[in-house]
């Protein structure tokens, strides 16, 4: 509808950028998904069809399921990423809620510190890392990539949500300390709920590069036990021979259980209460 | 119960010094206002008194008590904020009995004293909605109810009223001057609001740039102000500063003289102007002159005068109500 801020000429240029990015981003997806539903001569010879009751193959996934204990390496996979967030979450909201809420000694150094990690990635430790986990008798433990992604996820949210926590009230705070809260239940039941729209951003961020991450499980953890689905799907890509049907159908089940916690996360990303605390 | 004693109050942050050395007595039962302009130390030494803040040196005692190492909980003080600070996750009953459940206050005990303090401040129809769903006003009316909950010995405002619209304030005002009367509680109150001040204390103490200027009743200080800080700050428009010289008084180095102490005629008078601005406020009127004498003088009339723009008037000052100053800015008595 033309209005006094908006033409049709206007919306309609920003709805043609918006929807080509949309289809730019989900069109690999898109063809990850038609193609696991397709026999290997199908993918192979019309790689862009959709799949028709002619080439209309669930093989893939039978190969999936059948060989290996993907079950398994999906469990590995969540426990890993929701563990990791949850670690995520809470040490880096208690160091954000320190650097932004006491001054001491040193406060900005310790930020400037915590942030380095942004910058480096954790990757070039890797050999230093190996060495530690192997001394420490964690390879092939789901614990080292635990380890791992905590540390790895920390930077970003304790920069994050320490610039989210400076925009407390500091008012509120006081009155709790005044209604007679502990600096934890300031935090827990005053600091946190206030600040969730961005814990629900840092989850995200956290969350993605650990679920796909190849680099980590591969030389820390590559038992059968402790494989997870990234390493799991790799199995079926040989040096020779690739099965893309069971690759694709790997791939596809792998989206699933990050798109339910995406879901979950954005939920909260909507919901902010903090409308109300003040003024 | 609720005396508060300071003294030589200190606070530094690194090498700034917010507090200089602050010794102030509050006897029970007297709403104290420290008024100030901003920057003045004022907010900083009501957190000092509330333990969210630590004094550099210096010793507070509230009901002879030495408090510097109790938290703030345990001080028996409340505190109303600018802010409200309501706790936006709980109902407005929540929000006032919070403190008495960290407390251990038996759930009967909480839940009479909050019905007390909601029907003090007609907040029944609130009790279970939550801040948001609140106006200004009533979150303000919350966050005194959530104060008065607590029977505190020492009640705490700072710039209570600073976020309310000019109506509210006026009615808040009110309410909170019937409340002291009624509770015949201490309350220390921080405003930048001279007539705020002016209005609800028994006692003002005029801080600037971290130390106090002057402690007294409001009559006191509009009558009989210490300094030229004080003289300038207290009294609205702004008490006229004239040079000595040029009014060729000797003995001290400035005159002052407010404006509602100036007489004014179109035939005869000391000081001969020319009105520069005019303001019509109906029971008021506030003229602005260029005088040869004086310089440019502020001179209020009670009522509604017909002065404009560029008329030829004559100020006289009412002598016996002139202040003077010396070469400190101190008054000569």
């Amino acid at each position: 509808m033309a209005t006094a801020r908006t033409s049709y000429l206007r919306a309609g240029l920003i709805h043609v950028a918006l929807v080509s990015y949309t289809l730019i981003a989900l069109f690999p997806v898109f063809l990850t998904l038609i193609n696991s539903f397709k026999s290997r001569n199908a993918i192979f010879r019309e790689p862009m069809a959709i799949p028709t009751p002619s080439t209309f193959s669930l093989v893939g996934y039978e190969t999936v399921l059948k060989q290996g204990d993907f079950i398994g390496y999906f469990q590995n996979s969540l426990i890993v990423t929701v563990v990791s967030i949850a670690f995520v979450l809470l040490f880096g909201a208690m160091a954000a809620f320190a650097l932004s809420e006491y001054r001491f000694r040193g406060n900005l150094l310790m930020g400037l510190y915590l942030a380095l990690g942004i910058m480096i990635p954790i990757r070039l430790g890797t050999v230093a890392i190996l060495q530690g986990m192997v001394a420490a008798g964690l390879v092939n433990t789901l614990t080292a990539l635990v380890l791992v992604y905590t540390a790895q996820g920390l930077p970003l949210a304790i920069f994050i949500l320490s610039e989210f926590m400076r925009t407390v009230s500091d008012d509120l705070k006081n009155a709790g300390r005044i209604d007679g809260l502990s600096e934890y239940a300031i935090f827990f039941r005053l600091v946190l709920p206030l600040v969730r729209p961005a814990m629900a951003t840092v989850a995200v961020f956290t969350m993605i590069p650990i679920w796909n991450d190849l680099w980590f499980p591969l030389i820390l953890a590559p038992g059968e036990e402790t494989k997870t689905v990234t390493l799991g799907a790799q199995m079926f890509i040989g040096q020779f021979v690739t099965n893309w049907n069971a690759v694709l159908s790997a791939l596809s089940l792998a989206i699933l259980p990050v798109l339910v916690l995406y879901v979950i996360f954005s939920r909260q990303l909507i919901r902010g209460i903090t409308s109300g605390a003040v003024k | 119960m609720g005396s508060l004693q300071l003294t030589s109050i200190r606070k530094a942050f690194g090498d700034h010094e917010v507090l200089k050395g602050i010794d102030l007595d509050v006897k029970d039962g007297e709403f104290v206002i420290f008024v100030g302009p901003s920057g003045c130390g004022k907010s900083t030494l009501l957190r000092v008194i509330a333990g969210l803040e630590d004094a550099t040196s210096g010793s507070i005692r509230i009901d002879g008590q030495e408090v510097a190492t109790v938290p703030p909980a345990k001080r028996g003080i409340a505190m109303v904020f600018q802010s409200y600070a309501l706790y936006p996750h709980l109902t407005v009953k929540d929000n006032m009995g919070l403190g008495l459940k960290q407390a251990g206050t038996p759930k009967a005990e909480i839940e009479e004293r909050v019905t007390k303090a909601s029907s003090m401040l007609s907040l029944d129809p609130y009790l279970a909605r939550r801040p948001a769903e609140l106006s200004g006003g009533q979150r303000q009316r919350v966050a005194i109810g959530r104060a008065i909950v607590r029977e505190p010995s020492l009640f705490l405002f700072d710039e209570p009223l600073s976020n309310l619209d000019a109506a509210l304030r006026v009615q808040t005002r009110l309410e909170i001057a019937r409340l002291h009367r009624r509770l015949k509680a201490t309350m220390i109150y921080v405003t930048h609001d001279q007539v705020e001040a002016m209005t609800l204390a028994d006692k003002i103490v005029v801080l600037n740039a971290g130390a106090i200027e002057q402690v007294g009743s409001p009559m006191e200080l509009y009558n009989r102000p210490a300094n030229i800080f004080v003289a300038g700050f207290i009294g609205s428009p702004q008490m006229n500063f004239i040079p000595a010289e040029k009014l060729e008084e000797s003995g001290c180095k400035t005159i002052g003289i407010r404006p509602e102490h100036i007489a004014l005629s179109r035939d005869a008078g000391d000081w001969k102007g020319k009105v520069v601005h005019a303001e019509h406020l109906g029971a008021d009127t506030i003229l602005y002159l260029e005088t040869e004498q004086a310089g440019l003088v502020t001179v209020r009339l009670f009522g509604e005068h017909r002065y404009g723009a560029d008329d030829i008037v004559f100020a006289t000052p009412d002598k016996a109500l002139m202040h003077r100053f010396d070469a400190n800015d101190r008054a000569i008595a």
